[in-house]
């Protein structure tokens, strides 16, 4: 076992805090209530998942699990980011589970959900909390998450990463 | 073209294989039922006017009219573009939720990411490569599916190292090598340009490698699939000849509702293990797809 985090592997998150390996590192039980509280994801889902962190506040879920820690390339998904005092889910994350999600949801139409996935921010009337939401948009009659968004001002900044972006067009 | 000339005396309609392998392949993906079910996708690709279709022996697979990434279900992570007979070795391997599994070659993760639905997402599910680009696409084809049993490592597949799993042996492998890829001739037409026996040896080494470690690192009884793109029986009925003798392990029969012809027991004057024939050459008159061999073993010690 390592005491210090040199980026380069996976350590489980603790659950008990005295055994954080650094000041910022959360336990799995913040990290549980993190999406109970900004999503309303349930836990009866997602404390079936072990949670790594490699790298500063780069958590990871993984559905299953071994030793810690463990030195390797990945480790099932990328989920939340922790640094800072706003974590922020993974795009990859909100679309895997964001269907659970019960608030800090905004449903976007077919034209806003086109220009939300090409990486575009649009004015968009929302009254609920600022940061980060779980953007969604209806396909074949499902409610289904297309990705994170930052809201602030008034305006749904889309954080889908360069990668992800798709034109997909209002039209289609 | 002239390279396939030595598969010959192997093919009953050679002159059908050589037009097959001068038509290209249509495009196809694979439902993800990690995030959907074949029936929700289909209508999702209709409702965008992309017309599906279904590939009678697999559910999950269909031909589409256009290339497969610039729609809604593909953004939702719903589609995968695989090759028809890519999909092959993972339902021929068919783990169960729960299972620890490898994946000794998985870059860049269509075989994967199917192994990983095969298991409902649950089960450890290690995949290994050695090139960092190739991880690359692999981790991100892995996260965008949905996929999260899939631990990636980056190593030689020969000396795989179970010490960072519990150092537990593995209850199913699929070893699908890199090789000499005369079988995605339809997809690429100027695959054979480099091809030359002297490479076609040269694999063949490392693939006895890579299947050897396969069946050391799965327990008694625990099965292992060995599948390539190509030909060429020395990348194939060769390599598991050769296992065959250094490992304890035995060929098993398989179902596959694809029509293929038996593994071969001879060519240019190698015999190989007569449960060779329990393996299967799909060529791509067969059923109108790329080429592929696949066989599956048990391990007996």
């Amino acid at each position: 076992m390592t005491d210090q985090h040199d980026g380069q592997e996976f350590v489980r998150l603790p659950t008990d805090p005295g055994d954080r390996i650094h000041e910022d590192q959360p336990t799995r039980e913040e990290v549980l209530d993190w999406w109970v509280d900004r999503f309303g994801i349930g836990r009866e889902c997602l404390a079936e998942f072990s949670y790594w962190e490699k790298g500063r506040g780069k958590i990871w879920a993984f559905h299953a699990d071994t030793d810690s820690p463990v030195r390797v390339e990945g480790l099932g998904m990328s989920v939340l980011r922790t640094r800072g005092d706003h974590w922020k889910p993974t795009t990859n994350a909100v679309q895997r589970f964001g269907n659970r999600a019960e608030q800090n949801v905004i449903h976007l139409t077919r034209e806003q959900a086109a220009a939300f996935v090409a990486g575009e921010d649009r004015e968009i009337a929302w009254d609920g909390d600022w940061g980060y939401l779980i953007a969604t948009h209806d396909i074949v009659g499902e409610t289904e998450p297309l990705g994170v968004g930052l809201y602030l001002h008034g305006e749904l900044r889309s954080q889908i990463p360069k990668g992800r972006r798709r034109d997909l067009g209002a039209d289609q | 073209m002239e390279v396939l000339d030595r598969y010959e005396p192997l093919i009953d309609d050679f002159e059908a294989f050589r037009a097959a392998c001068e038509r290209p392949l249509p495009p196809v993906v694979r439902v993800n039922t990690i995030e959907t079910d074949p029936e929700t996708a289909r209508e999702a690709l209709e409702s965008e006017g992309i017309s599906v279709d279904p590939c009678e022996w697999h559910p999950g697979l269909f031909r589409l009219d256009t290339q497969p990434g610039a729609n809604w279900p593909y953004y939702h992570g719903w589609l995968h573009g695989q090759e028809e007979v890519s999909a092959v070795p993972a339902t021929v391997l068919d783990p169960d939720p729960g299972d620890r599994v490898w994946d000794a070659c998985a870059a860049p993760g269509s075989k994967t990411t199917q192994l990983s639905a095969l298991m409902d997402d649950r089960g450890l599910l290690v995949a290994t490569d050695n090139n960092l680009g190739r991880i690359s696409a692999l981790r991100s084809n892995a996260e965008r599916l949905g996929a999260t049993n899939v631990a990636v490592t980056r190593e030689d597949a020969r000396n795989h190292s179970l010490k960072p799993w519990e150092s537990k042996p593995y209850d199913a492998a699929l070893v699908d090598v890199p090789c000499s890829c005369e079988g995605t001739i339809r997809k690429n037409p100027d695959t054979l340009d480099e091809w030359s026996l002297e490479h076609v040896e040269g694999i063949a080494g490392s693939q006895k490698g890579i299947l050897r470690r396969a069946v050391q690192t799965v327990r008694e009884g625990g099965h292992v699939v060995y599948s390539t793109c190509t030909f060429a029986p020395e990348e194939n009925e060769a390599v598991l000849d050769h296992v065959l003798t250094e490992e304890d392990c035995r060929l098993v029969e398989f179902d596959l509702p694809l029509d293929h012809a038996p593994g071969v027991t001879e060519f240019e004057g190698e015999i190989f293990d007569e449960s060779a024939r329990k393996a299967k050459r799909i060529y791509p008159h067969h059923n109108d797809t790329g080429g592929f061999f696949c066989a599956k073993l048990e391990v007996t010690g």
